[in-house]
Parts: structure tokens; sequence; C-alpha cells
């Protein structure tokens, strides 16, 4: 099972979300694991065929809850991030009418020549086995774009809401294109870039500032606020001060990540160096819950041994 | 070719756990294939929203492009200079024989032979695509007549030619035809060569250079007026002289026009070609270096004596010898013992030995969007093989032709 990076730096772009299909949920019909492996290297593998109890019993008894899980470095923040996703899709039980809703970014802008969805299809699509009816993005060059964003609401109101949703922040402290001043109830729309988000982007135009796009299409604020649940990574010294505005000041529409503090179900995976802005306080005690955390990744599960 | 509209409809065909030669490197990536031709996966996941109707486990192997054999004289028994009248079912037994060999493409060669063979057999050896029947033929290598006496090697003496005043004419003449040529071998110090080059350079056909006594000048000249290839690098032509490297020296010629690449033929059986001299010219111009087996019909005959037209012929391993004598009787190494004895003698990458089978002779005769290549689009002709490099199975236009579980005996 490849390796996947679990999560992206400078998450910019239009949110997709996937439906992942369980195409059976009996042991004996799995195929490829692809989609279990989603972030994982070592899903398959690894996982045990423990009893499911005793991981459940962590998410009944803290069913409203912010986390902060803070990991050493990078590659630890995203395998983490990998493994906490394999297991939350596997225990969730998806099946034939039971469809597990994940919310994802894509970390390019539209018009980029490569496409986002090029890098979808490069760095998630193609590890997995979807059915690629269930693969909903932003089409950028759609002739109505408000119609585009509302049609986009209405799949995944259809979908049933979105189970989780992964993201990332930006240096201005903003998810997905929401920048600062963005309304925290905002929904799908077209969304004029900020300059600090468009020098962000230059790196994919060959440098030209000229080339990067102004607009975007994205979800709200509000579009991620009705996710059952949002896992939000952040690695990078340059995010700190984001991170800061996010967890322990209050909620600001200039920091559009901190409406999770509203939110019931809150996850955020971080590495050391996006801590530098916390309070030691705030980082002391959140590492020291660091083994409660990792009861939600270990044991894996594994699709293949059956849960 | 397929019509749009039945590719289309074709089942999608998608060989997983493998590595594929893509961009000079080997990807661990999935192959997909419909109609005949690689798919760009991409298109289907976000156009079609279709998946595949079918997967391939390759068992973690490698899938190359196809092998391109630019130079083979016949096989298995088969002459392709013998004007029989059926031409046809002998190029076929080859094209079928070959595909184990991971051979996907090949040019039939016919050496020097006197005008009637040239007019009897050319025409019965048409361009044909592959398939399961076998290899497909891309066009025929005429090496001969128009060659240097002191270097004709085994080629006839009584049926050598020059140019005579309307060179191109003449040479029209002695073919009977350029139908179906794709590749002439010529000396190029003979007189009107020039003019004869230009002339089929305009044709598309490919012009090298080979049986020559040419210095490094006129071979110079030659690459100027068209010539692209040299036959059997370090066989038949001068040797390599400090102040005159002859042809050899146009690898590394400053005068060459500007973004043409020279191409040249090896034959990799580690006979003909002393391993070190192998990696001389590897060195100077790895990206020039194409991969032929200059086949005779004792290939694949197995050991032991055989009669081959009017001679008897020794076969012993890889080496194939006038009966009774130590004189080397052409090359039978398959071109898969090439590729991996190049690999071994050069110590190149995998890559590279791959590449010099299959992308060079695309390039040389410029059929690298659809041969050669495993890129979107281009033709499913790809071979599967294990880390040493032995052929386990042969896809052309993706039927399987054959699939080998043990290697062949001189592996």
């Amino acid at each position: 099972m490849r390796r996947i990076r679990g999560t992206r730096r400078g998450l910019l772009c239009a949110w997709v979300y996937i439906r992942v299909l369980r195409l059976r949920a009996t042991r004996a019909g799995w195929g490829r694991s692809g989609l279990v492996g989603v972030g994982c290297s070592s899903c398959s593998s690894v996982g045990r065929a423990s009893g499911s109890t005793g991981l459940n019993l962590s998410w009944k008894l803290c069913v409203t809850i912010m986390r902060l899980v803070i990991l050493d470095n990078y590659d630890l923040a995203s395998e983490w991030a990998a493994k906490y996703i394999c297991n939350r899709i596997i225990q969730f039980r998806p099946g034939q009418d039971r469809y597990f809703t994940l919310g994802l970014p894509t970390g390019l802008p539209r018009n980029h020549p490569e496409s986002y969805h090029s890098y979808m299809w490069n760095n998630f699509f193609k590890h997995i086995d979807i059915d690629p009816n269930n693969a909903h993005i932003l089409d950028g060059n759609a002739t109505d774009l408000q119609a585009e964003c509302d049609a986009f609401e209405k799949k995944i109101k259809e979908a049933g809401g979105i189970d989780l949703f992964v993201g990332g922040i930006g240096p201005d402290g903003h998810i997905a294109f929401n920048e600062p001043g963005s309304s925290l109830v905002s929904r799908t729309r077209l969304k004029t870039l900020a300059m600090d988000t468009i020098l962000a982007n230059a790196k994919y135009f060959d440098g030209d500032l000229s080339k990067v796009p102004t607009m975007a299409l994205t979800v709200g604020v509000g579009t991620v606020m009705d996710a059952r649940e949002v896992m939000i990574l952040i690695t990078g010294a340059h995010k700190a001060f984001a991170l800061y505005k996010a967890i322990e000041e209050g909620v600001n529409h200039m920091w559009t990540v901190s409406a999770f503090q509203q939110h019931p179900r809150t996850i955020f995976v971080c590495d050391e160096d996006a801590t530098l802005e916390l309070r030691v306080k705030t980082v002391k005690y959140f590492k020291g819950l660091m083994h409660v955390h990792n009861k939600l990744v270990d044991p894996l599960y594994s699709m293949k041994e059956g849960n | 070719m397929r019509g749009g509209q039945v590719a289309a409809r074709a089942p999608v065909i998608q060989f997983t756990n493998c590595r594929i030669l893509r961009g000079g490197a080997l990807l661990r990536e999935d192959l997909w294939v419909r109609g005949g031709r690689i798919l760009d996966p991409e298109k289907l996941f976000f156009e079609e929203r279709r998946v595949a109707d079918e997967q391939r486990d390759c068992g973690g192997c490698i899938l190359a492009p196809g092998f391109i054999d630019v130079q083979i004289n016949g096989g298995f028994g088969v002459d392709f200079s013998q004007a029989s009248e059926d031409v046809g079912s002998g190029v076929a037994l080859v094209a079928r024989r070959i595909l184990s060999h991971g051979v996907t493409s090949f040019c039939p060669t016919l050496v020097t032979s006197p005008l009637e063979v040239y007019h009897k057999v050319l025409p019965q050896i048409p361009v044909k695509s592959g398939g399961p029947h076998g290899a497909g033929v891309l066009g025929v290598h005429l090496e001969g007549p128009f060659i240097s006496r002191e270097k004709r090697g085994a080629h006839p003496e009584a049926h050598l030619r020059s140019f005579e005043a309307d060179a191109f004419q003449d040479m029209l003449a002695t073919y009977g035809g350029l139908d179906n040529v794709r590749i002439v071998t010529l000396a190029p110090e003979l007189g009107h060569s020039h003019e004869v080059i230009r002339e089929l350079t305009a044709l598309g056909i490919c012009v090298s250079l080979g049986h020559s006594v040419a210095d490094l000048g006129t071979a110079e000249e030659a690459v100027q007026s068209g010539a692209t290839f040299i036959t059997h690098l370090f066989n038949a032509m001068l040797p390599f002289h400090h102040r005159d490297p002859g042809i050899v020296g146009l690898l590394t010629s400053d005068r060459l026009p500007a973004g043409r690449r020279i191409f040249y033929g090896m034959i990799a059986d580690g006979i003909h070609t002393n391993p070190a001299a192998l990696r001389i010219a590897h060195r100077a111009h790895p990206k020039g270096l194409v991969l032929v087996t200059d086949a005779v019909p004792a290939l694949g005959l197995g050991n032991g004596r055989h009669t081959l037209g009017q001679q008897e012929v020794e076969v012993d391993g890889l080496t194939a010898y006038v009966a009774g004598t130590n004189t080397l009787s052409g090359s039978i190494a398959p071109m898969d013992t090439c590729v991996r004895h190049f690999l071994q003698a050069t110590g190149c990458s995998v890559e590279s030995a791959l590449e010099a089978a299959s992308l060079h002779p695309a390039q040389l005769l410029g059929l690298e969007k659809c041969k050669g290549t495993l890129d979107f689009g281009a033709d499913a002709d790809f071979v599967v093989l294990d880390d040493s490099l032995h052929v386990r199975a042969t896809y052309i236009s993706v039927g399987l032709c054959s699939a080998l579980t043990t290697c062949l005996w001189w592996g």
C-alpha cells in the first residue's frame, strides 16, 4: 500500500467532498483495500481484528469535544491523521446503503495547468477504489458559478451531510478560501482571494502573479460547520500564530478557523512547530492527553480482517 | 486503427501491482489499456466516470514498452533474403516466435542480394500491424547492395553495386520500388550517395551508414544530407583511430545538424562486440544507442547442426559457427538476452537498458508517439519482465500472446 501524505500545506482551493462507498460490507468482498488505506501506509497489514468496543467507548464518552493532538513532526502528524481517518471510516461500518461522506481540500487553485482534478487523481483517487460517481468536485469552469455552488450544497444535503471534514488552515487563519472577513455562516460560493493567498499560490504558476487566479469557488465556513466532525491539520511554524488565534482567542471572523470552537466535534492535529505561539500551559495540557488520543489510532483497524 | 466509437465501448483493463517505464523512470503506477491503446485513467475517472472492467495483477513485475528490432535477417530457419514463393508465411513465423523475446515490432532485414530477390521478396513483406498473431512489421531494412567491397563482411561480393549516374533511379531499379522499405544501409563513400540519401530522406526512409570505409568527414556529410543511423557500430567499418575516428566518430561529432540525433545499432550478444567497446559507445552517446539482434536464420533453432540454405551452421549456446570452423556465422541472441547482457556489461540503469530496446528505435523511426513508449495514447504493446529482465508475458494491442513462467534456455 503506498504511503500518502495525510496533510497538505497551504490548503487553498475549493473543497471536494467524496462519498466513500464500501462496495460490500462483508468480509469477503473488499477487493483492494485502497479506500481503507486513505493516508495509511500500513492499514491493510497492521490492523488487528480486536473488538471495536474499546475504541467506541472513548467516542461515546466524548461526544462533544475539541481535541488538540500534538505530534513531534510533519510526518508523524500526517501519519496520525491518516490512521485516525482510517479508523473512523472502518468504525462507521460503511456499506451498500450506508455511505461515509468525506470532505477534502484540494490544495491547488483552479486554472492551474495541472488542475486540481489532476492533483486529486494523483494524490488520492488513483490509490483507492472509489466509484467515480461518488466523487464530487466543484467545477470552476461551470457557466453559472453560483448555480454550481448551490448544486454542490444540495448534493451534500442529499448525501446526508458530511461525516468528516478534513482540512488545513492558511497563515491568516482561513479555512478553505474563507479569507479574513468571511461570514462565519457562509455557504459554498465564489470568493475573491486575499493578496496573501495569491502570493502563496504564485509558486504553482512559476512565480508569475498575473497568472494566479483571483477568485475561487469554496465551501463556506457554515458548510464545514455542518459536518458531523471536523479535522484540521496544522503543521509548520508559519501556521503557529493562526493556530493560536484559532484556539486561544475568541471566535472572530478575521480568523475564520476560530469558528470551530463552536463545533461539537473538532480535532486539530499539529506538529511541534505549529504550537510555537500557544501558551506553554495549553501545550502541556494537550500533550498530557496524548495517551488518550493515541487510543484513537491504536489499534489500527483493517478492512481485511473485518470488525 | 480503431474508430473512436468502437474504442470507447471496448473494455478497460487495469494492470496493477507493477512498475511501468514512463518518462525514463520506473514508476509504481497502474497501466490502463482500452481498445489497444494506453489509456489516461484520470480522464476516464473524471469525464467518463468509469472504473476498470478488468484488473490484472502483475505480481510486482516491470512493464516496459515492447522491444523493437530494426535489424533481423531471419530466424527459426527462415531467411528473409531467400526468394521463396511464400515469403509471407516465413515472416509470419518469425513475427510470432519473437513475441516470446519481448519484440512487438521489427524490420525484416534483407542482406545484399541479386535484383530478382528484391523484386520478388519486397512486395511480399508489407507493413503490418502486430497482434496476437505476431509482432508488427514496421517496414523492411535493406542492408546493401550499395556497400563497400572491403567491408562487405558476409555479404556476397558478386551482388555488390555502386551507384550509376542517375543514382536514385538506379537504386529504384535495383530494389524494384521502395514501398514497404523503412531503412536502407549504404556506404556514403560511394559516388552519388548524397543525392540518394537526400531522396530517401525526403521519402521518409531512414538512411543508415554501414559496411563502409568512410572517414569521419564523409560520414558527417552523409548525416548532413539526412542519414540518421549507423548499422552495427564497430562492425564492418574502419576501426576508431584517434586522428580519424571514422564513422565511430559520429557519436561525438560537433558537425551534425542542430537538433539532430545520430542513432547507432549495437549487437549486445557478448560476442560481436567486446563489452569494453560497448561501454565506450554507451558512455559517449547513451541516448543514441539502439539494441539490435542482427539475428540470422539459426536464431531459436537450439544447439546442434542445422542446414540453412546453402550453409551448414553449428549452434552452441549463444554462438553460431560455420560448421566445422571457428568462423562466426552471425548472431543468434534473442532481443531480451541482448537487453540483459547490455545491462550487465554497461552497468547502466534498468530504465536505460529498456529504452535502448524500445524508445530509441522508435525515435529513430519517428514513431515515438505510438511505439516504444507507455505514454497515454500509445499503442498498447508492452512486455512484462521480472527483476532480472526475463520476459514473463508479451502484450500486443492487448491480447495476451505468451505467458512464460520459466526463462528461455539461454537466459
